[in-house]
């Protein structure tokens, strides 16, 4: 086929604005789809990051003391009351008081050190607080070690920097302190005058946050035995028994009210389950993915239907030299194989522009909002996909095209 | 001569109704994806309090040193200590501390449950620094801060579950187990985004409750209802010992009028930092910074980076969509050489080719802006998929996007159709009536 190339390009010459703007729609197309591919790609892997919660299962209590002015021995007096009545509860399987719970979407964490004294912390970790009911609510999978003691729970007032002696974490924060994989029994410390041992691993355990910031320390998180007993409120983890979800949920504020009613439960948002919380803290995420799929379909649609426009355009101009060519012995699928290759030619200079374009939306994406340098999948795929657009938006005025009847040649001449 | 080309012009679109229908979505997509994004955008990047964010300046002063800062940067917010000493240091002629408080209403009788009210803890300035309208009553006086009143100013909403909207002032009501009497009731205000703390909210909270007295919330020990930021190890046990860490959570702000004040208020905070220094509590050289209301807002990045992407994308969007116009009008025009090549030759000049095309691209415009409009209408209402809600609630079709939307994609086809309607104003005559 290289032998057509050459008139090709002398034709091609001969209308080169066209030429041109078929070539920019494609640079311009790819340089977005590929990044909107990359976007909705990453977005997604957020989106499908496993909290190592027992998601169907378990719900959580946003619960403000309405008095707050209760000393600590009063708070805990109510938080361990609370729970009794919670674990009696016929459709709940366990529950414990937190400071906060995975997908929060920010919340408490420390800096971790390997010395007291040691001014650079060595990384960081999402702090959570809870029972020895915590692994067991929450459902997390331990993997080494053991679960917190009853005796081991301490008890956080207010304004206190309580450090507990022994720690649960997450794998990745062990993996990260303690990269030869010995980390059960070794200590450390988390921003406390104390070290903390770790009695225990976890896997996973996602952190509060989902944010830049978060996603620096990915999975990186730490339970101490406390009940944080704060003045201004607790949240209470729930897990129901399993396929009670929406009976727990409605008996546990009824149950804590009947406890005391001197609290708020928010009616909007003060009891949520996994599923809300999950979607609540990756609304951005989801959008940003949705958006970018709308604007890759419809962009691809209308780059399409803009190179059938101009080959149908070309195609009508250029029926008495097609005609000529079939009349001098061209036969059909030379005709085809013409408007191909050209669609070809002009795709590939396009895709040219377009991979530069697209590393340069890539790059300001990574200097202005820190994100990820794109990788190459992208892009082939992307030039893959243009390409073969190309062609197959071509293919119909081609087609077209080579049905032009060698007569017309001599019309009109 | 206008409404004859306008005539023709819409004639011309039947002629060929697909190429036509193509452009017109073409535009109408692009057109509405980059209005729906702008509408959010707008909405997140514009100025919160146009008439003094050039006078309001957050002071910023390094307490954790090199090692533990922000990259350089000091912390976005201030321990006690140091808010402590700005304040009595009085440099600015208004100045204002302020710290999240969350509280509970105590409703009268038994039956209701209680309410939770979000709010702030502030200093008297805070008022007429920010220029809060007041339904009823007024701030509190510097006098109240000394006497650590227990005032406080309501939103009219909280006014309304309270009191049923009448005017509160006066009145007494409990929060949080203490009483407190009204002294103001504010009309809707709630400055988005919320500059004015930018270190515990993202910039798109709802409306505060309550505004209460900053030194009566410190003796009651009330912790900050948002951000705590500490360095180092902690080993408080009291209010006391909080006070005294370096845990930073109250944020400052002081009105300064002029380039003059400004400096001035600078170097005043340099040398606090340096005193500190001398005194042995810094361990560094002075690092403080003085960020007006639009510097603050940039460099808390309150743009969503999500808002700004997008609308870049969408713009991409609506720039193929013109490149693809301006390729579909070349076909669609040339086509009609031989209809020209017959105009001219009977006595039409280019110009009036030129002129007549132009307008015929501008009803395509009008077409694809409608449609525009239509789906942007759209877009607006189902923004709360792409964005969180508090952001999403932001964008609005209001009379000024409508009209941007139809300017905008008119006159992007009328620019679009400059080289197409050239290329038509420019037909052979000869050329065309020799082969047709």
């Amino acid at each position: 086929m290289n032998f057509q190339v050459r008139p090709i390009l002398t034709a091609l010459r001969r209308h080169k604005a066209g030429t041109m703007l078929i070539a920019l729609q494609i640079a311009l197309t790819l340089a977005i789809v590929c990044n909107a591919l990359f976007i909705i790609h990453q977005r997604l892997g957020n989106l499908s990051a496993s909290s190592g919660v027992d998601e169907a299962n378990v719900f959580v209590i946003a619960n403000m003391w309405a008095d707050m002015g209760q000393s600590t021995s009063q708070i805990d007096a109510q938080v361990r009351a609370d729970l009794i009545a919670l674990r009696q509860l016929p459709a709940v399987g366990d529950a414990t008081p937190a400071s906060g719970y995975p997908l929060r979407g920010g919340g408490w964490d420390n800096f971790v050190t390997m010395t007291p004294d040691q001014v650079k912390p060595t990384t960081d970790s999402a702090v959570y607080t809870g029972d020895e009911h915590f692994i067991d609510t929450l459902g997390l999978n331990l993997v080494a070690g053991r679960n917190f003691r009853a005796d081991e729970v301490m008890v956080m007032g207010t304004q206190e920097a309580v450090t507990p002696p022994t720690v649960i974490v997450s794998k990745a924060l062990a993996d990260r302190l303690f990269p030869d994989g010995n980390a059960l029994g070794k200590s450390f410390y988390a921003m406390g005058t104390t070290p903390s041992t770790i009695v225990g691993i976890v896997d996973p355990l996602h952190r509060q946050g989902v944010d830049q910031w978060s996603n620096g320390y990915a999975g990186q998180s730490l339970i101490w035995p406390m009940r944080a007993d704060d003045s201004r409120g607790v949240y209470y983890i729930v897990r129901a028994r399993p396929g009670q979800l929406a009976d727990a949920m409605r008996e546990v504020p009824k149950a804590l009210y009947a406890q005391s009613r001197m609290r708020i439960i928010d009616p909007k948002d003060g009891i949520q389950d996994y599923a809300t919380i999950r979607h609540k803290v990756y609304d951005s995420d989801r959008g940003m993915a949705i958006l970018m799929g709308i604007i890759s379909v419809v962009l691809l649609a209308i780059t399409a239907a803009g190179i059938v426009g101009l080959t149908s355009f070309w195609v009508g101009q250029r029926r008495k030299q097609i005609g000529v060519r079939r009349a001098l012995g061209a036969r059909q699928r030379d005709i085809l194989a013409y408007f191909l290759t050209e669609n070809f030619l002009i795709s590939a200079s396009g895709a040219v522009l377009g991979i530069v374009l697209g590393f340069a939306f890539n790059l300001w994406t990574v200097t202005h909002f820190a994100m990820d340098r794109m990788s190459l999948v992208y892009v082939g795929l992307g030039v893959l996909m243009l390409v073969l657009l190309g062609q197959a938006a071509t293919l119909a005025p081609a087609l077209r095209a080579s049905r032009v009847s060698p007569v017309e040649a001599t019309r009109s001449v | 001569m206008f409404t004859y080309y306008l005539q023709l012009g819409l004639r011309s679109l039947r002629r060929n109704p697909a190429l036509t229908a193509l452009m017109v979505m073409a535009i109408g997509f692009g057109v509405a994806a980059s209005m729906i994004t702008y509408s959010v955008f707008r909405a997140v990047s514009g100025n919160p309090i146009p008439g003094k964010s050039a006078q309001l300046f957050t002071p910023q002063v390094d307490g954790w040193g090199p090692q533990q800062n922000l990259k350089g940067e000091p912390a976005e917010a201030l321990g006690y200590i140091d808010a402590m000493a700005l304040m009595r240091a009085h440099e600015a002629k208004r100045q204002t501390f302020l710290y999240p408080v969350q509280l509970s209403v105590m409703l009268g009788g038994s039956r209701d449950l209680p309410l939770n009210a979000n709010g702030y803890a502030v200093t008297a300035d805070f008022f007429s620094m920010f220029e809060v309208p007041f339904r009823y009553g007024g701030g509190w006086s510097a006098q109240d801060d000394d006497a650590r009143a227990s005032a406080v100013v309501i939103s009219g909403k909280l006014n309304a579950k309270l009191f049923g909207g009448a005017d509160s002032v006066g009145r007494t009501f409990n929060l949080g187990g203490h009483d407190y009497h009204v002294v103001g009731v504010t009309s809707q205000w709630n400055p988005r985004p919320r500059f004015y703390d930018l270190f515990s909210t993202n910039g798109f909270a709802d409306e505060p409750d309550i505004y209460m007295v900053f030194s009566r919330a410190l003796d009651l020990q009330m912790r900050s209802g948002g951000r705590n930021s500490c360095r180092g190890s902690l080993s408080y046990t009291t209010w006391q010992g909080y006070l005294q860490s370096n845990c930073v959570w109250i944020t400052p702000w002081v009105e300064l009028d002029s380039p003059a004040e400004v400096a001035s208020y600078r170097r005043f905070l340099t040398n606090y930092a340096a005193d500190q220094q001398h005194a042995g509590r810094f361990g560094w050289a002075a690092n403080v910074r003085l960020r007006d209301v639009m510097q603050w807002l940039d460099y808390e990045h309150v743009v969503p980076p999500e808002s700004r992407i997008s609308l870049v994308v969408a713009l991409g969007f609506f720039l193929i969509c013109l490149v693809n116009t301006i390729g579909l009008l070349l076909a669609k025009f040339m086509r009609r050489s031989g209809e020209i090549g017959v105009r001219r030759a009977l006595g039409a000049t280019r110009r009036e080719i030129y002129t007549q095309y132009l307008i015929e691209a501008a009803t395509i415009g009008l077409a694809g802006g409608v449609l525009g409009l239509l789906l942007t209408a759209v877009g607006v209402s189902g923004v709360g998929i792409l964005f969180r809600p508090e952001i999403a609630k932001l964008a609005r079709l209001d009379v000024s996007l409508v009209g941007l939307t139809l300017v905008v994609a008119i006159i992007a086809t009328v620019l679009a159709a400059f080289y197409p309607a050239w290329r038509a104003a420019h037909v052979q005559p000869a050329w065309q009536l020799k082969s047709s």
